[in-house]
């Protein structure tokens, strides 16, 4: 089974390189759609299979060259939860496309770099080392450049330049980011790399500056506060699908996800980092919302919340890095990290929808401005309801699954001792709502103006493709229920909080019930971890270690499946 | 885009067979000397635009057309992806299976040159079609001012 | 400040050089030069950590096995590290595609505009 993780990036690859010549088959045909949505299914069906079957991480060193000279694939339980999470949201926006690109020419050539940009981005989430990671980002950004400007006009044009401009400038400070962390270590595997600085005691000046230049880098690809200057300008000029796709996916997986994987699994939690991101997730929360509200243009809006939701993230996993380091209570650690990658994956589901269902009126109307719009409710019944089932859930109403995964960030930071940075989130919360019942007065109620009066509703596969993402909504509220948790995120949130410590397959350390049961219902529920050690305080330990001399028996657990490597396979 | 003077064209007609076959020798001999697929697509590349350039448009829109080059780029990377998995073959993903000869000999290193060839051609085919992309395509500029001062030396 | 460390230092400076480029500049096309500078900067960087320094008044190996396998284990101990030289190798190769989409979208963008100076463009302010 180890054999199929490589298909992850084959089968869109090829998918990509095959493209163009079927395009030029089917001409401007919708058959030009059939071969992508085939390889995406595949996908898709893999992915989940992944999750659903394999149980520790597998490490798939390519070639048959094992360390130090292979290049290893690793698709533990984070980067199976993103596969998951890239290749849904890519199923469903190539549904989308099957109409939506009908009105523009080449659609061989946008199927192809579509393709191509899934297939950046599985390698970004399976990739086990440094330079592969920013390979795969940069194959996933010049192909969303190139999507950006599709249409070029001349907005998308001038959008797709200031992209491209700030997003080679991110690449730069990455490359020089890894460039010191070879100099320091030597390395660029993600497992040498976190034991080379555990062995060291920690990180050491060079490898901060290091970490600097990569929050810089990764920072801008998630659009984080001081960096998002681009994002505003880029997703709504991008065609809908693949706004969906950029606000859904690319800037979780080369943004955040690159962002948890260097300060957890390389940089083991440090807590500096840990505070760093708490500040760009605070800074990115509130001032994204506050310049939402603002605005007049439906995607513009859309965008800015994507900054901000995207904030409620990198806050909750940089407040899970602080609290470990500090000794709180293994489950509140787990519970924030469980939070974080549960409004990861929520956010893929509802931000995508809004995009979608921004895309159809658009596609109806002709505008993407507020205060043209409304009366939508009336003359587009299907993805009138679908925008009300994404803007409640994006807003945090019961029972969709926003409200669960906000809840449960707030429950974690004021677990763990955080009121303020809680009393913040719940103020971004109830922005949140407010732009959004801003959005629906402006575009659901209200009466139709003459050009929306004329709109009908949009073709079957745009229909199909909201439908599909506003059943996910309810559906994947199911993921706070304990089965289910424990087989999607519980082994991401492991891999995260396990960091550079080994994952021993048996719990060594149960929770304590007495601290965590008369605080909160919710921590009561949670179970001892599985397949992860809880740790004592970082700090004395490795200092310990250090002095016992010892070599780190705690290997990673990226390096330690031995038994997996198939280099040693008869 | 017209073509050259005759001088320019005839030299062309010697001297573009012998760039080719430099690219082709750099590709082909990767995995000995510097070089590999990449180096040796751009000298591809580099001769086939030579050719367009002293020929003119009407020889980029009859032989070497835009189509010959995109088929050609996706030939050479899907070449490629055929290699890397037809690695499966030697039990991993990527393996070298073909039989690695005595370093140092042009026949040795397994399915390295058929990569390298791949990735030649890709790269080769691609430079090519953005070349012509950029420089061959019929376009109009607005105001229809035909040319471009670039470097506009007020701002 | 030795002088061992003068060609890092002069390569962080066209690293500023670049940004400078990319931030202070109104013509698109000097942008575009900006960028190529920074990008080659940071593989500059990434090729100045492999520097190996030979012993005192011999000259750098170049990783070039010429004598078989033979020679394979004294040329890894002393020959210049070759990991970084494969690294730029595809970065450069990223680099390039980033220019040639970039230099698409000027030439698109002059056609729309008539001009390459992004103050008359909407967008690009900022």
């Amino acid at each position: 089974m180890v054999h199929l993780v490589p298909l992850l990036v084959v089968l869109p690859l090829a998918g990509g390189f095959l493209m163009p010549l079927v395009g030029r088959l089917t001409g401007r045909r919708r058959a030009a759609a059939a071969l992508p949505i085939l390889l995406t299914a595949g996908v898709l069906a893999l992915a989940v299979w992944l999750l659903l079957a394999a149980d520790e991480s597998l490490t798939y060193w390519v070639g048959g060259w094992d360390f130090p000279v292979g290049i290893s694939l690793v698709a533990d339980g984070l980067s199976r939860l993103m596969a998951v999470v890239v290749a849904t949201i890519s199923l469903v926006a190539l549904v989308f496309s099957i109409d939506y690109m009908a009105r523009f020419t080449s659609p061989g050539l946008y199927y192809g770099l579509f393709m191509l940009m899934v297939a950046g981005m599985n390698g970004v989430v399976l990739s086990g080392d440094l330079f592969n990671m920013f390979v795969f980002i940069e194959v996933a950004g010049i192909a969303s450049y190139a999507l950006v400007a599709f249409g070029t006009e001349s907005d998308e044009l001038e959008a797709s330049f200031k992209y491209l401009v700030l997003g080679t400038m991110a690449s730069a400070f990455l490359l020089v980011g890894i460039a010191l962390v070879y100099n320091v270590t030597g390395h660029l595997n993600w497992a040498k790399v976190g034991e080379a600085i555990e062995s060291a005691g920690g990180a050491t000046l060079p490898m901060y500056v290091a970490a600097a230049f990569f929050l810089m880098g990764f920072g801008l690809k998630a659009a984080m506060v001081p960096f998002h200057a681009w994002l505003p300008d880029a997703h709504p000029s991008a065609p809908a699908p693949i706004s969906a796709m950029l606000s859904g996916v690319l800037i979780k997986a080369s943004g955040v996800y690159a962002l948890a994987r260097l300060v957890f699994s390389v940089f083991n939690g440090d807590p500096l980092l840990g505070w760093v991101l708490v500040g760009l997730g605070v800074l990115s929360m509130v001032i994204g919302v506050l310049m939402a509200v603002g605005q007049w243009d439906f995607k513009r809006l859309l965008a800015y919340h994507s900054i901000s939701q995207m904030g409620y993230v990198v806050l909750a996993l940089g407040a899970a890095a602080v609290m470990q380091s500090r000794g709180v209570s293994p489950a509140v650690v787990a519970l924030a990290v469980f939070g974080g990658l549960f409004h990861l994956a929520n956010h893929a589901v509802f931000k995508s929808l809004l995009f979608l269902c921004s895309g159809s009126v658009e596609y109806a109307t002709g505008t993407r401005q507020l205060k043209e719009l409304g009366g939508i409710g009336g003359r587009m019944p299907v993805t009138g309801a679908c925008l009300r089932v994404a803007a409640l859930s994006i807003s945090g109403v019961p029972p969709l699954n926003g409200f669960w995964s906000k809840l449960i960030i707030v429950l974690a930071l004021v677990l763990g001792g955080y009121y303020v940075l809680a009393a913040v989130t719940v103020f971004v919360s109830f922005m949140t709502l407010l732009s959004f019942a801003k959005v629906q007065r402006y575009v659901l109620g209200g009466e139709a103006p003459e050009r929306v009066s004329r709109a009908r509703e949009v073709p079957a596969g745009m229909c199909v493709a909201s439908v599909l993402l506003a059943v996910l909504c309810f559906a994947s509220s199911l993921m706070a229920v304990p089965a289910v948790r424990d087989r999607v995120l519980t082994p991401a949130g492991d891999a995260v909080t396990a960091g550079v410590r080994t994952g021993r397959p048996e719990p060594t350390i149960t929770v304590d019930r007495d601290e965590a049961a008369p605080t909160a219902p919710r921590a009561a529920a949670v179970e001892p971890l599985r397949g992860g050690s809880p740790h004592p305080p970082r700090e004395a330990e490795s200092r310990a270690e250090a002095a016992a001399g010892t070599e780190t028996r705690r290997a990673h657990p990226l390096a330690r499946r031995a038994a997996l490597d198939v280099g040693e396979a008869p | 885009m017209q073509g050259m003077s005759p001088i320019v064209k005839n030299i062309t007609r010697v001297v573009a067979g012998f760039i080719v076959l430099f690219g082709a020798y750099i590709v082909l001999y990767g995995h000995v000397t510097p070089g590999g697929g990449f180096t040796g697509g751009v000298i591809l590349a580099g001769g086939l635009a030579l050719v367009v350039l002293a020929f003119g448009e009407e020889f980029a829109r009859k032989v070497l057309t835009h189509e010959v080059a995109k088929t050609a780029d996706s030939m050479g990377a899907l070449l490629f992806l055929l290699v890397a998995v037809l690695g499966f073959a030697g039990g991993v993903f990527f393996t070298n299976f073909l039989p690695t000869g005595t370093v140092g000999s042009l026949v040795s290193a397994g399915t390295i040159p058929i990569a390298n060839l791949g990735i030649g051609i890709k790269v080769g085919a691609g430079l090519f079609g953005v070349f012509l992309a950029l420089a061959a395509f019929r376009r109009t500029t607005a105001g229809g001012k035909k040319e471009v001062d670039v470097l506009q030396s007020d701002i | 400040m030795t002088l061992a460390m003068l060609p890092f230092m002069l390569a962080f400076l066209l690293l500023v050089a670049g940004l400078y480029a990319i931030v202070a500049k109104r013509n698109l096309i000097k942008v575009i030069v900006g960028l190529l500078i920074l990008d080659y900067a940071a593989n500059l960087l990434l090729v100045l950590m492999g520097y190996r320094t030979p012993p005192a008044g011999e000259a750098p190996v170049a990783p070039i096995l010429t004598g078989g396998l033979a020679q394979a284990d004294d040329l890894a101990a002393s020959a210049v590290d070759p990991i970084p030289q494969a690294l730029i190798l595809t970065s450069i190769v990223i680099g390039l595609s980033v220019t040639a989409l970039v230099v698409a979208l000027a030439i698109r963008l002059y056609e729309k505009y008539g001009t390459f100076d992004t103050d008359l463009m909407r967008n690009l302010k900022g």
